[in-house]
């Protein structure tokens, strides 16, 4: 018999294998890395409407809310489960769907409540404290710091954004691909030759331009391109999401465990219908992309969680679109991700089921979620991760999130 | 100690320039900071209360544009919310131009670094975007005015800016034993954050001698600390908490709430020993080195304590210490201050900035700081931007300061200066032999230009 990751998982399941010798957290082949799994963390920012994305067009007053956006089925989206339906934009992932790769959790929302500021909101999601100001850093850097055998390249943040979930004090790298350093070969031996008795800066360009010829090696464009518009900005609009998600792909095939990364656009205040469907379809790209990227056998391990600062006002507004809401959704993926379900419980969306009467209800603090991964993937200690990772929190039922 | 003019200006100021000479001694440095501030004059950005009431605009234009939404005339409120807004970010890019301007032409420019000094360790930001304009106007008048004078003056400017208190969360504060906290149930009531870095970040420092107990004192004595879309600092008694308060042992207050009880404690904070070793330590790594000399701190901290927090007496004691004039280069520049001496080494013209559309030039000096690692005037946190030398020489963003330094000159002057001449002009005596041969040896001129500006010798300070 031919085993796959798949199978051999679910045979450890059926044998009930205890959590530490399940091959999800023993570590086999690779000796420098302190566990095999893989973690992507995307940061959806603006604020993902969830109610468009995973359309719960079986609620009754759904369709009373949203006049022109989240039509069900009716409207083009495909049926998950009899109850919610898939926004088309994400119709590209529903092969994952049906192979249990792709899954949602609906409902959820970070303790941040009321103001629904971006700015906070985001900062909330990545320093995963019950409140602002809690601890320092973010809870995936300290994840890190509670984990043996982390080096700089078993974390990866991604992208010209600023990811304050990698903040703190356990090593972690950083890249933005494309933006790499394209000197003349002359320059580039001339900035050694300059650099070579200031050891922290030598190791720096050192690092930097071997980043940068891997980045090449994938064909970045912009890295090869030595006009001055590759000064601060990465890939060209519009591809930069796929360039990301290319490099994550890369990086986590080798050394790195844990890749994170954002994508923005998600606030679609004003026609929402075309906005949200470029965001879902850059999400979509991305979630595919590190597929092909990582191989059958890499994704076989790999978990990815794309999570957002809020939801958005059940009630679409004047101008085709939602405004700051409260629970959300999160998108999960990967070969170790027990999918093609939408987990969460349903609040309902009748005025009195509503958070401030104007939001979805949050029935799960979405940082449970995320414990939950990190504890299954890597082995965190639930200890460790209730008060180091994320301060405070009960990390309650496991709600199954992995095979 | 042998003055050093060349060290001072890469050390105390914004680095070399072609155009002005370096200054004679320490006591030239402190008299042009005791002086006029002749490039707020030449170079103005705007004072804060105009920045303000600019904000209050960008709030009526966005209400009116909401209220109108659905109905007749959404369209040309939309249109005159979102000129305002272009206008309201040009505003802040054309604020960063001259404050790049004064760095280019100064020769006071240790009062430029002070500010920059200062407005860090009072860092305030806009949380929203009526507000995220104002860093650079608070700075230039919060700020600016006290770098020379007494630090308590500066911290009860700072600690009274409307955007201080909004940047953490004071406006919002209310006794609970208030009257306006009885008359309105949803008040959100206490709010600590003011309070606790005042002690951990802007006076006593981290490890200094307060308990929560005093945070939560003094968080109550600061209720009524509020600031007006109208009128900018407000005490209103009516949110402050009844009764005195004990901070440090010292009580405040009592009969009825006054802001003198809030000022009084603010002046009993910044003259208390642990105020003047935080601060010393402080300026002492920022101007010298991650780790500076015992010495020196001990040094500033007495002179800080002797003259009651008279700053001006606090930098002679730096200037006048060996620890300062330590010949090797070691601080590097965080990346404003390098694309700032970047700016002056290069002389750049004037009119170059003039001519740059807000576009031009935030493509050009403000977003590059970003992948530099210095999001500009949004540090992550009330605690400013990190001081250490690790921070800021990342792979990514020292590929960052390359591309920059690659691109960015020939943008900014042209022609460009002859890179033999240029490595003397920017680095004076530390263009060592591998800078000079950098120089000469690379392909074109950019690419040399480039070269000397990415040497660590440009890099540190």
């Amino acid at each position: 018999m031919r085993l796959t990751r798949r199978s051999l998982l679910n045979r450890s399941a059926l044998l009930g294998c205890s959590l530490a010798a399940s091959p999800l957290v023993t570590p086999v082949s690779f000796a420098a890395a302190p566990w095999d799994t893989r973690l992507v963390v995307i940061i959806l920012r603006g604020g993902m409407d969830a109610l468009d994305a995973v359309q719960p067009y079986g609620d009754p007053a759904l369709a009373g809310l949203r006049q022109t956006l989240s039509g069900g089925p009716q409207a083009g989206a495909a049926d998950l489960d009899g109850f919610y339906a898939l926004h088309p934009a994400l119709a590209p992932l529903l092969p994952l769907w049906r192979a249990g790769e792709l899954g949602f959790v609906q409902a959820v929302s970070t303790p941040y409540r009321d103001r629904r500021s971006h700015f906070d909101g985001q900062d909330l999601l990545e320093a995963g404290t019950a409140a602002l100001g809690g601890a320092r850093g973010g809870w995936l850097n300290r994840f890190l710091q509670q984990m043996p055998g982390v080096e700089a390249r078993t974390a990866f943040a991604i992208g010209q954004e600023r990811m304050l979930l990698l903040d703190g004090a356990a090593p972690v790298s950083q890249w933005a691909p494309g933006a790499g350093l394209a000197m003349s070969p002359q320059a580039e031996r001339l900035a050694g030759l300059l650099m070579e008795e200031d050891p922290l800066f030598h190791t720096a360009l050192n690092e930097a331009l071997e980043l940068t010829r891997q980045d090449l090696s994938l064909g970045s464009e912009d890295a090869a391109d030595g006009s001055a518009s590759g000064m601060m900005q990465a890939a060209p609009k519009g591809r930069a999401h796929t360039e990301i998600a290319a490099y994550a792909a890369e990086q986590l095939r080798g050394d790195t465990r844990i890749a994170a990364f954002s994508i923005n656009g998600w606030d679609t205040h004003y026609r929402q219908a075309s906005g949200l469907k470029a965001a879902l379809g850059r999400l979509s790209e991305t979630v595919l992309k590190l597929r092909s990227g990582l191989g059958t056998g890499i994704w076989g391990k790999t978990a990815v969680a794309a999570v957002t600062e809020f939801g958005r006002t059940v009630r679409e507004n004047g101008t085709g679109g939602t405004d700051h809401g409260t629970g959300g959704a999160m998108l999960l993926a990967g070969g170790a991700i027990r999918g093609g379900r939408v987990l969460g419980r349903w609040p309902g969306l009748e005025e009195a089921d509503l958070y401030d009467r104007r939001d979805l209800l949050p029935t799960a603090d979405v940082r449970q979620h995320l414990a939950w991964l990190l504890h299954g993937l890597a082995g965190a200690r639930k200890s460790d991760l209730e008060r180091n990772v994320f301060p405070g929190l009960a990390m309650a039922e496991d709600p199954g999130l992995l095979l | 100690m042998q003055f050093d003019g060349d060290l001072a200006e890469i050390r105390f100021g914004a680095g070399l320039s072609p155009l002005v000479r370096p200054p004679a001694s320490a006591e030239v440095i402190l008299g042009r900071l005791q002086g006029a501030d002749e490039m707020a004059v030449r170079f103005p950005v705007s004072r804060f209360d105009d920045a303000f009431a600019r904000a209050k605009e960008f709030r009526r234009l966005r209400r009116e544009r909401k209220r109108l939404e659905g109905q007749q005339g959404y369209e040309a409120a939309d249109k005159a919310f979102s000129a305002y807004r272009r206008a309201h970010n040009a505003a802040r890019i054309k604020w960063h131009g001259q404050r790049l301007l004064r760095h280019v032409y100064t020769r006071d420019a240790f009062r430029e670094r002070l500010v920059l000094f200062w407005a860090d360790h009072f860092t305030a930001q806009g949380k929203n975007g009526a507000l995220r304009i104002l860093a650079a106007p608070y700075a230039e008048t919060v700020i600016r005015p006290h770098v020379a004078g007494r630090f308590e003056d500066m911290l009860i400017a700072a600690a009274t800016s409307p955007l201080m208190l909004h940047y953490l969360d004071q406006n919002r504060s209310a006794g609970p034993e208030s009257r306006a906290a009885k008359r309105r149930k949803r008040l959100s009531g206490l709010n600590e954050n003011l309070a606790r870095e005042v002690l951990e970040l802007h006076t006593l420092g981290v490890d200094g001698p307060y308990g929560q107990a005093d945070v939560r004192q003094l968080a109550e004595l600061f209720t009524g600390l509020t600031a007006s879309q109208d009128k900018g600092f407000v005490f209103r008694p009516g949110m402050a908490e009844p009764g005195a308060e004990t901070v440090l042992g010292q009580t405040y207050g009592g009969g009825k709430p006054e802001l003198d009880q809030v000022l009084a404690a603010l002046r009993d904070l910044a003259r208390h020993p642990a105020t003047a070793q935080h601060l010393a330590w402080k300026l002492a790594v920022h101007f010298t080195s991650d780790q500076p000399e015992p010495g020196l701190v001990s040094h500033l901290a007495a002179r800080y304590q002797d003259s009651g927090g008279d700053l001006l007496q606090v930098y002679a004691a730096l200037l006048e210490h060996p620890a300062a004039w330590q010949p090797d280069l070691r601080n590097v520049k965080p990346p404003f201050g390098y694309v700032a001496s970047a700016c002056r080494a290069l002389a750049v013209p004037e009119v170059r900035f003039s001519e740059l559309r807000p576009r031009q030039l935030n493509r050009l000096l403000l977003a590059p700081l970003t992948p530099m690692g210095q999001r500009w005037e949004f540090s992550g946190g009330p605690d400013g931007w990190p001081e250490e030398d690790m921070s800021w020489v990342t792979p990514h963003a020292l590929a960052a300061r390359l591309r920059w330094a690659m691109a960015a000159p020939r943008r900014l002057a042209q022609p460009l200066p002859d890179p033999r001449v240029f490595a003397t002009a920017a680095l004076g005596r530390f263009a060592n032999e591998r800078v000079r041969f950098a120089a000469r040896a690379a392909e074109t001129q950019s690419e040399a230009v480039g070269l000397i500006l990415t040497s660590p010798a440009f890099q540190r300070r």
